[in-house]
Protein backbone atom coordinates (compact mmCIF):
# COMPACT_ATOMS: atom_id res chain seq x y z
CA UNK A 1 0.00 0.00 0.00
CA UNK A 2 1.77 3.07 -1.14
CA UNK A 3 0.62 6.64 -0.98
CA UNK A 4 -0.07 5.96 -4.91
CA UNK A 5 -2.98 3.87 -4.03
CA UNK A 6 -4.57 7.16 -2.76
CA UNK A 7 -7.86 7.40 -4.66
CA UNK A 8 -7.86 10.37 -6.78
CA UNK A 9 -8.78 13.10 -5.68
CA UNK A 10 -10.54 11.54 -2.72
CA UNK A 11 -8.44 12.83 -0.04
CA UNK A 12 -8.65 16.94 0.32
CA UNK A 13 -4.99 17.88 0.29
CA UNK A 14 -3.60 14.96 -0.52
CA UNK A 15 -0.46 14.12 -2.70
CA UNK A 16 0.14 11.99 -5.02
CA UNK A 17 3.86 11.57 -4.47
CA UNK A 18 4.57 8.76 -6.80
CA UNK A 19 6.93 10.02 -8.97
CA UNK A 20 6.02 7.74 -11.77
CA UNK A 21 9.98 6.53 -12.47
CA UNK A 22 9.78 3.24 -10.69
CA UNK A 23 7.34 1.46 -13.02
CA UNK A 24 9.24 2.89 -16.15
CA UNK A 25 11.35 -1.05 -16.70
CA UNK A 26 7.96 -3.46 -16.70
CA UNK A 27 5.42 -1.50 -17.64
CA UNK A 28 5.00 1.02 -20.72
CA UNK A 29 1.11 1.57 -20.10
CA UNK A 30 1.49 4.36 -17.06
CA UNK A 31 -0.69 2.82 -14.98
CA UNK A 32 -0.46 3.81 -11.65
CA UNK A 33 -0.30 1.15 -8.92
CA UNK A 34 -3.71 2.52 -7.83
CA UNK A 35 -5.46 2.71 -10.99
CA UNK A 36 -4.61 -0.71 -11.99
CA UNK A 37 -7.55 -2.07 -13.63
CA UNK A 38 -6.61 -5.63 -12.38
CA UNK A 39 -7.21 -4.37 -8.95
CA UNK A 40 -10.70 -4.16 -7.90
CA UNK A 41 -11.59 -1.52 -4.85
CA UNK A 42 -15.03 -2.70 -4.21
CA UNK A 43 -13.20 -6.52 -4.52
CA UNK A 44 -10.59 -5.33 -1.95
CA UNK A 45 -12.82 -3.90 0.59
CA UNK A 46 -14.72 -7.09 0.62
CA UNK A 47 -11.81 -9.39 1.84
CA UNK A 48 -11.40 -7.12 5.07
CA UNK A 49 -12.97 -8.74 7.86
CA UNK A 50 -15.11 -6.48 10.04
CA UNK A 51 -14.08 -5.65 13.64
CA UNK A 52 -13.24 -8.12 15.75
CA UNK A 53 -12.13 -8.35 19.59
CA UNK A 54 -10.18 -11.59 18.94
CA UNK A 55 -6.75 -9.74 18.21
CA UNK A 56 -7.17 -7.74 21.46
CA UNK A 57 -7.54 -10.93 23.20
CA UNK A 58 -4.81 -12.83 21.40
CA UNK A 59 -2.66 -9.28 22.09
CA UNK A 60 -3.65 -10.03 25.64
CA UNK A 61 -3.02 -13.78 26.05
CA UNK A 62 0.87 -12.64 24.34
CA UNK A 63 0.95 -10.27 26.89
CA UNK A 64 0.86 -13.08 29.42
CA UNK A 65 3.10 -15.29 28.07
CA UNK A 66 5.86 -12.59 27.93
CA UNK A 67 5.11 -11.65 31.58
CA UNK A 68 4.77 -15.11 33.05
CA UNK A 69 7.89 -15.64 31.29
CA UNK A 70 9.24 -13.34 34.05
CA UNK A 71 7.07 -13.80 36.72
CA UNK A 72 5.62 -17.52 36.97
CA UNK A 73 5.02 -20.58 35.10
CA UNK A 74 1.38 -20.37 35.55
CA UNK A 75 0.82 -17.11 34.21
CA UNK A 76 2.21 -18.23 31.52
CA UNK A 77 0.48 -21.10 30.73
CA UNK A 78 -3.05 -19.29 31.62
CA UNK A 79 -1.43 -16.80 28.45
CA UNK A 80 -0.93 -19.09 26.15
CA UNK A 81 -4.02 -20.56 26.51
CA UNK A 82 -5.70 -17.27 25.82
CA UNK A 83 -3.30 -16.52 23.35
CA UNK A 84 -4.27 -20.07 21.59
CA UNK A 85 -7.88 -19.83 21.97
CA UNK A 86 -8.44 -16.28 20.58
CA UNK A 87 -5.85 -16.70 17.85
CA UNK A 88 -8.04 -19.69 16.95
CA UNK A 89 -11.22 -17.58 16.86
CA UNK A 90 -9.27 -14.56 15.07
CA UNK A 91 -7.98 -17.32 12.23
CA UNK A 92 -11.97 -19.03 11.55
CA UNK A 93 -13.26 -15.07 11.81
CA UNK A 94 -10.56 -14.72 8.87
CA UNK A 95 -12.23 -17.84 6.79
CA UNK A 96 -15.69 -17.40 8.01
CA UNK A 97 -15.70 -13.61 6.28
CA UNK A 98 -14.10 -15.41 3.18
CA UNK A 99 -17.64 -17.01 1.56
CA UNK A 100 -18.97 -13.31 1.38
CA UNK A 101 -16.54 -12.43 -1.16
CA UNK A 102 -17.06 -15.24 -3.11
CA UNK A 103 -20.83 -13.84 -3.40
CA UNK A 104 -20.13 -10.23 -4.01
CA UNK A 105 -18.04 -11.38 -6.37
CA UNK A 106 -20.52 -12.94 -8.36
CA UNK A 107 -19.60 -16.60 -8.28
CA UNK A 108 -21.81 -19.40 -7.95
CA UNK A 109 -23.40 -19.00 -4.08
CA UNK A 110 -23.05 -21.40 -1.70
CA UNK A 111 -25.25 -22.32 1.02
CA UNK A 112 -24.21 -21.24 4.47
CA UNK A 113 -23.79 -24.96 6.28
CA UNK A 114 -21.54 -26.11 3.68
CA UNK A 115 -18.13 -27.52 4.46
CA UNK A 116 -15.55 -24.77 4.90
CA UNK A 117 -12.90 -26.01 2.07
CA UNK A 118 -15.69 -25.75 -0.94
CA UNK A 119 -15.96 -22.10 -0.07
CA UNK A 120 -11.70 -21.39 -0.16
CA UNK A 121 -10.74 -21.67 -3.64
CA UNK A 122 -7.41 -23.44 -4.48
CA UNK A 123 -5.27 -20.65 -5.66
CA UNK A 124 -6.25 -18.73 -2.07
CA UNK A 125 -5.85 -21.85 -0.02
CA UNK A 126 -2.50 -22.12 -1.65
CA UNK A 127 -1.48 -19.16 -1.11
CA UNK A 128 -2.79 -19.32 2.68
CA UNK A 129 -1.29 -22.38 3.08
CA UNK A 130 2.05 -21.51 1.45
CA UNK A 131 2.65 -18.22 3.98
CA UNK A 132 1.67 -20.26 7.17
CA UNK A 133 4.02 -22.63 6.25
CA UNK A 134 6.69 -20.26 5.81
CA UNK A 135 5.04 -18.16 9.02
CA UNK A 136 5.49 -21.65 10.70
CA UNK A 137 9.33 -22.16 9.98
CA UNK A 138 10.19 -18.55 10.22
CA UNK A 139 8.59 -18.76 13.63
CA UNK A 140 10.47 -22.19 14.46
CA UNK A 141 14.01 -20.90 13.34
CA UNK A 142 12.97 -16.98 15.17
CA UNK A 143 11.79 -17.74 18.44
CA UNK A 144 14.51 -20.51 19.47
CA UNK A 145 17.26 -17.87 18.65
CA UNK A 146 15.78 -14.86 19.87
CA UNK A 147 14.72 -16.92 23.09
CA UNK A 148 18.19 -18.07 23.83
CA UNK A 149 19.64 -14.70 22.85
CA UNK A 150 17.12 -13.19 25.56
CA UNK A 151 15.48 -15.60 28.06
CA UNK A 152 19.08 -16.59 29.98
CA UNK A 153 18.94 -12.95 31.45
CA UNK A 154 15.69 -13.11 32.65
CA UNK A 155 16.17 -16.57 34.05
CA UNK A 156 19.22 -14.86 36.56
CA UNK A 157 21.17 -17.42 34.71
CA UNK A 158 24.96 -16.37 34.92
CA UNK A 159 24.09 -14.82 38.02
CA UNK A 160 26.14 -16.87 40.18
CA UNK A 161 27.01 -16.18 44.26
CA UNK A 162 30.53 -17.11 45.22
CA UNK A 163 31.66 -17.15 48.69
CA UNK A 164 34.97 -15.23 49.22
CA UNK A 165 37.44 -16.21 52.30
CA UNK A 166 38.96 -13.36 53.82
CA UNK A 167 41.26 -15.01 55.84
CA UNK A 168 41.05 -15.42 59.91
CA UNK A 169 39.41 -12.46 61.32
CA UNK A 170 42.25 -11.72 63.23
CA UNK A 171 43.95 -9.45 60.58
CA UNK A 172 40.93 -7.19 60.83
CA UNK A 173 41.41 -4.68 64.05
CA UNK A 174 38.46 -3.93 65.91
CA UNK A 175 36.86 -0.63 65.06
CA UNK A 176 38.60 -0.17 61.71
CA UNK A 177 37.95 -0.48 58.30
CA UNK A 178 40.16 -2.77 56.10
CA UNK A 179 40.14 -2.31 52.47
CA UNK A 180 39.67 -5.85 51.07
CA UNK A 181 40.25 -6.39 47.38
CA UNK A 182 39.94 -9.87 46.18
CA UNK A 183 38.67 -12.07 42.89
CA UNK A 184 35.06 -13.09 43.06
CA UNK A 185 36.31 -16.06 40.72
CA UNK A 186 39.63 -17.11 40.08
CA UNK A 187 38.50 -18.58 36.73
CA UNK A 188 36.77 -15.57 35.57
CA UNK A 189 40.17 -13.76 36.21
CA UNK A 190 40.16 -9.78 36.48
CA UNK A 191 36.86 -9.22 35.41
CA UNK A 192 35.26 -10.31 38.53
CA UNK A 193 37.83 -8.52 41.23
CA UNK A 194 36.08 -6.39 43.96
CA UNK A 195 36.60 -3.91 46.65
CA UNK A 196 34.79 -5.01 50.62
CA UNK A 197 35.45 -2.22 53.44
CA UNK A 198 35.11 -4.55 56.18
CA UNK A 199 35.14 -3.61 59.91
CA UNK A 200 35.16 -5.58 63.00
CA UNK A 201 32.71 -3.86 65.42
CA UNK A 202 33.74 -6.76 68.10
CA UNK A 203 30.88 -8.31 69.42
CA UNK A 204 27.38 -7.77 69.73
CA UNK A 205 24.98 -7.51 72.68
CA UNK A 206 24.28 -11.59 72.39
CA UNK A 207 27.95 -11.98 72.28
CA UNK A 208 27.77 -12.53 68.19
CA UNK A 209 30.77 -11.16 66.33
CA UNK A 210 29.66 -8.39 64.21
CA UNK A 211 31.54 -6.81 61.12
CA UNK A 212 30.41 -4.16 58.73
CA UNK A 213 30.65 -5.52 55.37
CA UNK A 214 30.14 -2.72 52.44
CA UNK A 215 30.36 -3.73 49.10
CA UNK A 216 32.29 -0.48 47.04
CA UNK A 217 30.10 0.12 44.18
CA UNK A 218 27.84 2.90 44.77
CA UNK A 219 24.21 3.14 45.16
CA UNK A 220 23.90 5.99 42.66
CA UNK A 221 25.68 3.91 39.01
CA UNK A 222 27.98 1.73 40.58
CA UNK A 223 31.59 3.55 40.29
CA UNK A 224 34.41 2.14 43.01
CA UNK A 225 33.37 4.27 45.90
CA UNK A 226 36.91 5.04 48.31
CA UNK A 227 37.26 5.58 51.64
CA UNK A 228 38.11 9.05 52.81
CA UNK A 229 40.79 8.88 55.10
CA UNK A 230 44.28 7.46 54.97
CA UNK A 231 44.89 4.10 53.54
CA UNK A 232 47.95 2.37 55.93
CA UNK A 233 50.08 0.90 53.63
CA UNK A 234 52.51 -0.21 55.88
CA UNK A 235 50.13 -2.45 56.97
CA UNK A 236 48.90 -4.15 53.87
CA UNK A 237 48.85 -8.05 54.12
CA UNK A 238 48.21 -10.47 51.15
CA UNK A 239 46.19 -13.54 52.89
CA UNK A 240 46.09 -16.22 50.30
CA UNK A 241 45.27 -13.84 47.27
CA UNK A 242 42.92 -11.32 49.16
CA UNK A 243 44.68 -7.56 49.53
CA UNK A 244 43.89 -6.41 52.70
CA UNK A 245 44.97 -2.96 53.71
CA UNK A 246 43.35 -1.00 57.17
CA UNK A 247 41.86 2.84 56.37
CA UNK A 248 40.75 5.32 58.66
CA UNK A 249 37.41 6.10 57.20
CA UNK A 250 35.29 8.68 58.33
CA UNK A 251 33.11 8.95 55.23
CA UNK A 252 32.99 7.26 51.78
CA UNK A 253 33.23 9.46 48.73
CA UNK A 254 32.70 8.45 44.81
CA UNK A 255 34.72 9.93 42.62
CA UNK A 256 32.02 9.98 39.66
CA UNK A 257 29.29 12.25 40.50
CA UNK A 258 29.92 13.38 44.11
CA UNK A 259 28.10 11.23 46.09
CA UNK A 260 28.89 10.66 50.10
CA UNK A 261 28.36 8.08 52.75
CA UNK A 262 28.75 8.38 56.48
CA UNK A 263 31.13 5.51 57.89
CA UNK A 264 28.16 2.92 57.96
CA UNK A 265 27.04 3.39 53.84
CA UNK A 266 24.19 5.81 54.49
CA UNK A 267 24.06 8.58 51.60
CA UNK A 268 24.86 11.95 52.94
CA UNK A 269 24.84 14.37 50.03
CA UNK A 270 25.13 13.81 46.21
CA UNK A 271 23.10 11.95 43.84
CA UNK A 272 22.76 8.20 45.42
CA UNK A 273 19.51 6.43 45.98
CA UNK A 274 19.88 4.38 49.06
CA UNK A 275 22.98 3.18 51.14
CA UNK A 276 25.92 1.42 49.95
CA UNK A 277 25.35 -2.11 49.71
CA UNK A 278 26.09 -4.88 51.59
CA UNK A 279 27.61 -8.36 52.60
CA UNK A 280 26.22 -11.36 54.03
CA UNK A 281 28.71 -13.14 55.90
CA UNK A 282 29.81 -16.11 57.93
CA UNK A 283 32.67 -17.25 60.13
CA UNK A 284 33.97 -20.32 59.17
CA UNK A 285 36.82 -21.87 60.88
CA UNK A 286 37.96 -18.48 62.27
CA UNK A 287 37.88 -17.23 58.49
CA UNK A 288 35.49 -14.19 57.91
CA UNK A 289 33.39 -15.69 54.55
CA UNK A 290 31.63 -13.08 52.36
CA UNK A 291 28.53 -14.55 50.94
CA UNK A 292 25.79 -12.88 48.97
CA UNK A 293 25.23 -9.23 48.03
CA UNK A 294 22.35 -7.65 49.52
CA UNK A 295 21.01 -4.09 49.23
CA UNK A 296 20.58 -1.57 51.75
CA UNK A 297 17.69 1.13 52.61
CA UNK A 298 19.60 3.03 55.59
CA UNK A 299 21.09 1.87 58.73
CA UNK A 300 20.17 3.10 62.08
CA UNK A 301 22.55 2.99 64.50
CA UNK A 302 26.40 2.33 64.58
CA UNK A 303 28.95 -0.77 64.74
CA UNK A 304 27.36 -4.17 66.55
CA UNK A 305 23.98 -2.47 67.44
CA UNK A 306 23.22 -0.76 63.71
CA UNK A 307 19.76 -1.70 62.88
CA UNK A 308 20.20 -2.31 58.59
CA UNK A 309 17.15 -2.30 56.31
CA UNK A 310 18.06 -5.05 54.41
CA UNK A 311 16.83 -5.49 50.57
CA UNK A 312 16.71 -7.79 47.21
CA UNK A 313 20.06 -7.08 45.80
CA UNK A 314 19.08 -4.02 43.73
CA UNK A 315 21.10 -2.28 40.36
CA UNK A 316 22.63 0.66 41.52
CA UNK A 317 20.19 3.79 41.11
CA UNK A 318 17.27 1.58 41.90
CA UNK A 319 15.04 2.32 44.59
CA UNK A 320 14.48 0.06 47.50
CA UNK A 321 12.49 1.83 49.85
CA UNK A 322 10.26 4.94 49.95
CA UNK A 323 7.50 5.30 46.82
CA UNK A 324 9.64 4.91 44.38
CA UNK A 325 10.37 1.38 44.80
CA UNK A 326 6.77 0.78 43.16
CA UNK A 327 8.71 1.92 39.87
CA UNK A 328 10.14 -1.83 40.45
CA UNK A 329 8.28 -4.35 40.93
CA UNK A 330 9.93 -7.15 40.20
CA UNK A 331 13.09 -8.12 42.16
CA UNK A 332 16.23 -8.78 39.82
CA UNK A 333 16.66 -12.30 38.56
CA UNK A 334 19.49 -14.37 40.77
CA UNK A 335 18.91 -11.64 43.51
CA UNK A 336 16.58 -13.50 45.35
CA UNK A 337 18.08 -17.07 45.18
CA UNK B 1 42.79 11.72 -37.84
CA UNK B 2 40.46 9.08 -38.78
CA UNK B 3 42.67 6.48 -37.18
CA UNK B 4 42.89 8.73 -33.99
CA UNK B 5 38.93 8.97 -34.00
CA UNK B 6 38.22 5.18 -34.74
CA UNK B 7 41.22 4.38 -31.45
CA UNK B 8 39.06 6.81 -29.55
CA UNK B 9 35.93 4.92 -30.53
CA UNK B 10 37.31 1.33 -29.60
CA UNK B 11 38.42 2.78 -26.84
CA UNK B 12 35.03 3.73 -25.77
CA UNK B 13 33.96 0.54 -26.81
CA UNK B 14 35.75 -1.72 -24.82
CA UNK B 15 35.27 0.70 -21.84
CA UNK B 16 31.21 0.34 -22.64
CA UNK B 17 31.17 -3.55 -23.44
CA UNK B 18 31.25 -5.11 -20.21
CA UNK B 19 28.76 -2.18 -18.99
CA UNK B 20 26.43 -3.28 -22.24
CA UNK B 21 26.99 -6.60 -20.71
CA UNK B 22 25.91 -6.13 -17.19
CA UNK B 23 23.12 -3.70 -18.89
CA UNK B 24 21.82 -6.13 -21.11
CA UNK B 25 21.41 -9.20 -18.10
CA UNK B 26 20.61 -7.19 -15.50
CA UNK B 27 19.33 -3.47 -16.31
CA UNK B 28 21.97 -2.43 -12.57
CA UNK B 29 23.79 0.23 -15.02
CA UNK B 30 20.08 1.61 -15.95
CA UNK B 31 19.27 1.52 -12.72
CA UNK B 32 22.35 3.15 -11.22
CA UNK B 33 21.98 6.10 -13.87
CA UNK B 34 18.46 6.48 -13.27
CA UNK B 35 18.95 6.50 -9.43
CA UNK B 36 21.94 8.85 -9.38
CA UNK B 37 20.62 11.24 -11.57
CA UNK B 38 17.15 12.04 -10.17
CA UNK B 39 16.06 15.11 -10.53
CA UNK B 40 16.22 17.51 -7.33
CA UNK B 41 14.95 21.00 -7.27
CA UNK B 42 17.18 23.65 -8.45
CA UNK B 43 17.97 25.85 -6.06
CA UNK B 44 19.45 23.06 -3.18
CA UNK B 45 22.51 23.34 -1.43
CA UNK B 46 25.22 22.04 0.45
CA UNK B 47 22.85 21.48 3.40
CA UNK B 48 20.91 18.86 1.15
CA UNK B 49 24.21 16.60 1.06
CA UNK B 50 24.72 15.90 5.21
CA UNK B 51 22.60 12.46 4.44
CA UNK B 52 24.87 11.28 2.00
CA UNK B 53 27.91 12.51 4.42
CA UNK B 54 26.02 10.68 7.13
CA UNK B 55 25.96 7.70 4.76
CA UNK B 56 29.80 7.93 3.73
CA UNK B 57 30.55 8.35 7.15
CA UNK B 58 28.56 4.71 8.11
CA UNK B 59 30.38 3.14 5.44
CA UNK B 60 33.69 4.36 6.96
CA UNK B 61 32.64 2.81 9.96
CA UNK B 62 31.54 -0.58 8.43
CA UNK B 63 34.50 -1.20 6.18
CA UNK B 64 37.31 -0.09 8.64
CA UNK B 65 35.00 -2.15 11.68
CA UNK B 66 35.35 -5.82 9.33
CA UNK B 67 39.24 -5.44 9.06
CA UNK B 68 39.27 -4.19 13.06
CA UNK B 69 36.97 -7.22 13.87
CA UNK B 70 39.92 -10.01 12.10
CA UNK B 71 42.43 -9.02 14.70
CA UNK B 72 40.31 -7.84 18.19
CA UNK B 73 39.26 -10.61 20.43
CA UNK B 74 36.38 -10.09 22.26
CA UNK B 75 37.16 -11.69 25.92
CA UNK B 76 38.37 -10.09 29.02
CA UNK B 77 41.99 -11.37 29.13
CA UNK B 78 43.03 -10.90 25.77
CA UNK B 79 40.94 -7.39 24.55
CA UNK B 80 43.40 -4.90 25.51
CA UNK B 81 45.90 -6.84 24.14
CA UNK B 82 44.62 -7.06 20.99
CA UNK B 83 43.95 -3.54 21.06
CA UNK B 84 47.84 -2.75 21.69
CA UNK B 85 48.76 -4.79 18.74
CA UNK B 86 46.39 -3.33 16.83
CA UNK B 87 47.62 0.57 17.10
CA UNK B 88 51.12 -0.72 17.63
CA UNK B 89 52.37 -3.56 15.82
CA UNK B 90 50.62 -4.25 12.86
CA UNK B 91 51.07 -2.25 9.46
CA UNK B 92 48.62 0.84 9.61
CA UNK B 93 47.01 -0.64 12.32
CA UNK B 94 46.69 3.15 13.99
CA UNK B 95 45.57 4.44 10.89
CA UNK B 96 42.55 2.04 10.65
CA UNK B 97 41.25 2.03 14.27
CA UNK B 98 41.80 5.95 14.45
CA UNK B 99 39.54 5.75 11.60
CA UNK B 100 37.11 3.74 13.52
CA UNK B 101 37.49 6.00 16.65
CA UNK B 102 37.52 9.22 15.32
CA UNK B 103 35.13 8.09 12.51
CA UNK B 104 32.46 7.33 15.16
CA UNK B 105 32.00 10.74 16.22
CA UNK B 106 31.72 12.12 13.12
CA UNK B 107 29.06 9.61 12.08
CA UNK B 108 27.22 11.03 15.23
CA UNK B 109 27.68 14.59 14.40
CA UNK B 110 26.90 14.16 11.09
CA UNK B 111 23.84 12.65 11.43
CA UNK B 112 22.91 15.26 14.02
CA UNK B 113 23.49 18.15 11.60
CA UNK B 114 21.84 16.06 8.97
CA UNK B 115 18.31 15.78 11.39
CA UNK B 116 19.09 19.86 12.32
CA UNK B 117 18.99 20.35 8.28
CA UNK B 118 16.02 18.06 7.84
CA UNK B 119 14.25 20.14 10.88
CA UNK B 120 14.85 23.76 10.17
CA UNK B 121 13.64 23.52 6.27
CA UNK B 122 10.06 21.55 7.53
CA UNK B 123 11.82 18.66 5.05
CA UNK B 124 9.98 16.16 8.27
CA UNK B 125 6.85 17.34 7.15
CA UNK B 126 3.88 15.45 5.08
CA UNK B 127 4.15 13.35 3.07
CA UNK B 128 7.94 12.58 5.06
CA UNK B 129 7.33 11.89 8.48
CA UNK B 130 8.31 7.76 8.27
CA UNK B 131 11.19 8.69 6.89
CA UNK B 132 12.17 10.83 10.52
CA UNK B 133 10.92 8.31 12.20
CA UNK B 134 13.42 5.78 9.89
CA UNK B 135 16.15 8.99 10.64
CA UNK B 136 15.25 8.80 14.43
CA UNK B 137 15.86 5.24 14.24
CA UNK B 138 19.16 5.21 12.74
CA UNK B 139 19.86 7.67 15.48
CA UNK B 140 19.40 5.66 18.42
CA UNK B 141 20.83 2.81 16.70
CA UNK B 142 23.79 4.65 15.89
CA UNK B 143 24.20 5.96 19.39
CA UNK B 144 23.97 1.73 20.65
CA UNK B 145 26.73 1.03 18.45
CA UNK B 146 28.97 4.10 20.67
CA UNK B 147 27.58 2.67 23.53
CA UNK B 148 28.44 -0.97 22.78
CA UNK B 149 32.00 0.15 20.74
CA UNK B 150 32.94 2.28 23.62
CA UNK B 151 33.56 -0.94 26.33
CA UNK B 152 35.85 -3.00 23.49
CA UNK B 153 39.26 -1.30 24.45
CA UNK B 154 38.49 -3.35 27.59
CA UNK B 155 41.01 -0.11 29.49
CA UNK B 156 39.39 1.39 32.72
CA UNK B 157 38.11 4.26 31.05
CA UNK B 158 35.83 1.56 28.97
CA UNK B 159 35.10 -0.97 31.82
CA UNK B 160 33.58 2.41 34.24
CA UNK B 161 32.42 4.16 31.68
CA UNK B 162 29.89 1.03 30.56
CA UNK B 163 29.00 -0.11 34.33
CA UNK B 164 27.64 3.94 34.24
CA UNK B 165 26.20 3.69 31.00
CA UNK B 166 24.58 -0.17 32.35
CA UNK B 167 23.42 1.15 35.59
CA UNK B 168 21.87 4.05 34.35
CA UNK B 169 19.36 1.57 31.69
CA UNK B 170 19.03 -0.41 34.90
CA UNK B 171 16.91 2.87 36.72
CA UNK B 172 14.73 2.97 33.61
CA UNK B 173 11.12 1.86 35.44
CA UNK B 174 10.13 -1.72 35.43
CA UNK B 175 12.17 -2.93 32.42
CA UNK B 176 15.32 -1.47 33.91
CA UNK B 177 16.87 -3.97 36.12
CA UNK B 178 15.99 -6.46 32.86
CA UNK B 179 17.91 -4.46 30.35
CA UNK B 180 20.83 -4.59 31.91
CA UNK B 181 20.52 -7.71 33.22
CA UNK B 182 20.34 -8.72 29.41
CA UNK B 183 23.10 -6.58 28.49
CA UNK B 184 25.55 -7.79 30.88
CA UNK B 185 24.61 -10.85 31.22
CA UNK B 186 24.78 -10.97 35.26
CA UNK B 187 24.23 -8.54 37.90
CA UNK B 188 27.66 -6.98 37.38
CA UNK B 189 30.14 -6.89 33.85
CA UNK B 190 31.48 -10.50 33.94
CA UNK B 191 32.97 -12.52 31.20
CA UNK B 192 30.37 -12.79 29.12
CA UNK B 193 29.68 -8.66 28.88
CA UNK B 194 32.54 -8.10 26.37
CA UNK B 195 31.38 -10.74 23.65
CA UNK B 196 27.95 -10.06 24.21
CA UNK B 197 28.60 -6.24 23.22
CA UNK B 198 30.44 -7.00 20.48
CA UNK B 199 27.99 -9.08 18.85
CA UNK B 200 25.50 -5.97 19.06
CA UNK B 201 28.78 -3.62 17.94
CA UNK B 202 29.43 -5.63 14.88
CA UNK B 203 26.61 -8.12 14.20
CA UNK B 204 23.03 -7.12 15.29
CA UNK B 205 23.09 -2.89 15.20
CA UNK B 206 25.00 -2.59 11.98
CA UNK B 207 22.40 -4.98 10.43
CA UNK B 208 19.35 -3.12 11.82
CA UNK B 209 21.28 0.52 10.50
CA UNK B 210 21.69 -1.22 7.40
CA UNK B 211 18.28 -2.39 6.88
CA UNK B 212 16.81 1.35 8.42
CA UNK B 213 19.38 3.19 6.07
CA UNK B 214 18.09 0.65 3.02
CA UNK B 215 14.32 1.98 3.95
CA UNK B 216 15.48 5.46 4.27
CA UNK B 217 17.20 5.59 1.17
CA UNK B 218 13.74 3.64 -0.90
CA UNK B 219 11.79 6.87 1.06
CA UNK B 220 13.78 9.85 -0.28
CA UNK B 221 14.12 8.40 -3.79
CA UNK B 222 10.72 7.84 -3.41
CA UNK B 223 9.26 11.37 -2.05
CA UNK B 224 12.19 13.16 -3.54
CA UNK B 225 14.14 16.32 -2.01
CA UNK B 226 12.44 19.03 -0.49
CA UNK B 227 12.75 22.32 -1.49
CA UNK B 228 13.98 25.20 0.43
CA UNK B 229 12.06 26.67 2.79
CA UNK B 230 12.68 30.15 0.81
CA UNK B 231 12.37 28.76 -2.06
CA UNK B 232 10.84 30.98 -5.20
CA UNK B 233 9.19 28.38 -7.30
CA UNK B 234 6.70 26.47 -5.74
CA UNK B 235 8.33 22.71 -5.86
CA UNK B 236 4.92 20.94 -5.43
CA UNK B 237 2.88 19.07 -8.38
CA UNK B 238 0.29 21.48 -10.02
CA UNK B 239 -3.30 20.80 -8.04
CA UNK B 240 -7.13 21.93 -8.20
CA UNK B 241 -8.15 24.54 -6.10
CA UNK B 242 -9.54 21.44 -4.18
CA UNK B 243 -6.48 20.10 -3.33
CA UNK B 244 -5.94 22.57 -0.23
CA UNK B 245 -2.23 25.02 -0.38
CA UNK B 246 0.36 22.58 1.10
CA UNK B 247 2.72 22.97 -1.73
CA UNK B 248 6.48 23.49 -1.59
CA UNK B 249 7.19 20.31 -0.46
CA UNK B 250 7.36 18.20 -3.51
CA UNK B 251 9.84 18.36 -5.91
CA UNK B 252 8.30 18.69 -9.76
CA UNK B 253 7.86 14.96 -10.72
CA UNK B 254 9.17 13.52 -14.06
CA UNK B 255 5.89 14.10 -16.67
CA UNK B 256 4.68 10.53 -17.40
CA UNK B 257 6.21 10.47 -21.02
CA UNK B 258 10.26 10.08 -20.16
CA UNK B 259 10.08 7.28 -18.68
CA UNK B 260 13.09 5.55 -20.35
Amino acid sequence: MGAGQLPAGGVRGGFLVDTGRARAVESRTGARDGENPRVNDEHDTHDLPGPSLWPIGFAIGVACVLIGLVISIPVLIVGAVVALVFGFLWVRDLFVSRPVTAAAAGLPDVAPEADLGDNVDRATFLSLATIGVSGLIGAGVTLPALGFGVLPSFMGEGVDTFDVDLGPISNFPEGQYVIATYLESPEQGEVSRRTAFIRNNGRTDDGVPSFTTIFSRCAHLGCPVQPNGPIDEEAKKDVNGVELRPVLAASFGCPCHGGLYDSEGNRMAGPPVRSLDRYEFSIKDGNLVLGRLFSVGTVQGVGASAKIMKYYKAYPGVHVDGIERWLYPIPTPGSTS
Amino acid sequence: MATKTSRKHSLADAALIPLDWTEERSGLVGYTKWFLFRKVPHDISWAQTLGAASLTAFIVQATTGVFLAMYYKPDPSNAYSSIQNITEELTLGWLVRGMHKWGASVFIILMFLHMARVFLFGAYKYPRELNWILGALILVSGMAEGFTGYLLPWDNTAYWATVVGININATGPFVGPFLAQFLQGGLMIGPDTLPKFYALHMLVLPGAIMALIGLHLYLVVRLGVTSPPWSKTAAGRERGPEAGAREGLIREPATEGDSA
